[in-house]
């Protein structure tokens, strides 16, 4: 056993981890952080989206040296059908600021960066070591972790379990259930390389300006599901995810998907001629509020994805990770302050402080989407995105056909796909769920 | 709708780094005589196709290619079909990019 005890020991370095690893240990904790991987950022896989705004509050002057790829100035939704896609584009100079609010990154990369700025904030880091269980006293108050490691047990006051989407550990002290399939979504993602001005030109950018694209529609095969496309400096990250549960139900192989995904018309001419380099999957929690388990208890509390707190509507996710991260080192911070012991009473701060952020108010805003997109997975992936294929095609295409004639016929292929009271009843469900 | 070329999941795969555990499969299957539905479920869910059936129809696992993303924990560990752990620190895929 290692003698040692720490105020607070963090279990994973990745968003959420990293967050409250560095806050802990800028409040003069003593703070130690456990990764498995060789280095922090090595098993960590995102799309990736970084919100400038939730890592300013921990690294106001990042950008001096992060690794950063692009920065955001174009947004792309595509509803897509088999060979076409019908998008909404949002692409402003507004975004070519000063301090940009979202950029690309690379995670393996950036989490490295981060990694060392935690360091610098005093915390002993120590990868390469897998935390099996929580050590419990004999009342079942986690008083720290065993690890693999042969002298693995390591005492804290407090266990910030920041470990990820599958958080082993919590479920195996019976703090929160496993995830349920319907409650996450499996990603796969491959990297493709190309020249930085094949890059710039194929998706019209300059410099360091980047553009995201989301896409939805018939290539999740009827499943709830998205695409994705970030342009990076000079590679694109490309990657398809649906639910768990779906994958299950249909048989589908998220590999195929994503192999249909890049051959799509729409598609395939932005990838043309790359190198792949990496093929990654992960999961993404997709619950949403409901799916928040219990927060806090005796020495502990959990952040990030372990929370399954991520916003699947707006794609959110490294963003409430961090600021779960950050919020929970800073009520640790307090209690630690007051001279208080980490009991789940006082760990409880946590949960109210967490309540009166963006984190929760997001989540609780959309807590009936989820349930909405997971059981009208047809109509919404499906027969939707045909439907509006259709109606701009018709639209679009000059034929002589008189145009009173083509509304008509718009009109009642949605009729028949749907019915009056379905499509109202999408509208409004979808309305409902929304507000 | 076109025939769809089978993917090789394989050759993915290759991209790839990992530090294998040898002998010590940080994933391992209960053995069975006749695969549940979750466990056969595997056979198409998992992405680095590591979830194989073998001549007995019973399905077996090499975890040499496992990306960790934790589906089959997702969908087999409760029924007790597998036992699911990270690998030891320091072992399994090397995300270069992530």
């Amino acid at each position: 056993m290692i003698e040692e005890k720490f105020d607070a020991i963090v279990v994973g370095a990745g968003m959420a981890g990293n967050a409250a690893a560095l806050t802990l240990a800028q409040r003069g904790l003593k703070v130690l952080q456990l990764e498995r991987g060789e280095y922090s950022g090595s098993k960590n896989v995102q799309g990736a989206i970084l919100y400038a705004d939730m890592l300013e509050k921990l690294i106001p002057d990042f950008r001096e040296d992060a690794p950063l790829e692009r920065h955001l100035v174009e947004q792309r939704f595509w509803m897509m059908d088999d060979r076409s896609h019908t998008g909404l584009h949002y692409r402003s100079d507004d975004f070519n600021e000063e301090k940009p609010n979202r950029y690309t990154i690379i995670r393996a990369q950036f989490d490295k960066w981060f990694s060392q700025k935690v360091r610098e904030a005093g915390a002993t880091v120590l990868c390469e070591t897998t935390v099996t269980e929580l050590a419990q006293d004999a009342y079942g108050k986690v008083i720290g972790v065993r690890t693999d490691r042969a002298d693995g047990e390591i005492h804290a006051d407090v266990v910030v379990l920041a470990e990820g989407v599958n958080g082993l550990l919590g479920t195996r002290a019976h703090l929160r259930e496993r995830p349920k399939p319907d409650k996450v979504a499996l990603a796969v993602k491959e990297m493709h390389f190309l020249p930085r001005e094949t890059i710039e030109a194929r998706f019209n950018l300059k410099g360091d300006e980047g553009v995201v694209i989301e896409a939805a529609g018939t290539i999740s095969r009827g499943m709830t599901g998205m695409g994705f496309i970030y342009a990076n400096k000079e590679c694109i990250s490309l990657g398809i995810g649906c639910l768990v549960s779906d994958f299950q139900r249909t048989g589908e192989t998220p590999y195929g998907l994503l192999d249909r995904f890049k051959r799509h018309p729409s598609v395939a001419p932005l990838i043309e001629g790359s190198e792949v380099k990496e093929y990654a999957a992960h999961l993404i929690p997709e619950g949403g509020f409901k799916a928040i388990p219990q927060l806090y208890g005796e020495g502990w509390v959990v952040v990030g994805d372990a929370a399954q707190l991520n916003n699947a509507i707006h794609r959110e996710g490294s963003n409430l990770a961090m600021t779960s991260g950050r919020i929970a080192a800073e009520a640790i911070f307090q209690v630690k302050s007051r001279k208080d012991p980490m009991t789940a009473d006082n760990l409880s701060l946590y949960k109210t402080m967490l309540d009166q952020s963006f984190v929760i108010k997001d989540l609780k805003k959309y807590k009936d989407m989820p349930a909405l997109m997971h059981t009208q997975s047809q109509s919404f992936f499906l027969t939707y995105p045909e439907l509006v294929s259709r109606a701009m095609q018709n639209f679009l295409r000059v034929d002589g056909t008189p145009k009173v004639e083509k509304e008509k016929t718009t009109f009642r292929s949605f009729i028949k796909a749907r019915s009056w009271s379905g499509l109202f009843g999408d509208a409004f469900r979808l309305a409902r769920a929304w507000r | 709708m076109s025939i769809e070329p089978s993917v090789r999941v394989e050759d993915k795969l290759f991209y790839n780094r990992y530090l294998v555990d040898a002998g010590r499969a940080h994933i391992k299957v209960r053995p069975h005589t006749k695969p549940s539905p979750e466990l056969l479920s595997m056979l198409k869910a998992c992405p680095a196709r590591c979830y194989e059936l073998n001549d007995k129809g019973q399905v077996e696992i090499t975890v040499d290619g496992c990306i960790e993303c934790g589906t089959c924990r997702v969908i087999c560990e409760e029924s007790g079909d597998i036992e699911w752990s990270y690998p030891r620190g320091g072992y399994g895929v090397l995300f270069k990019f992530g």
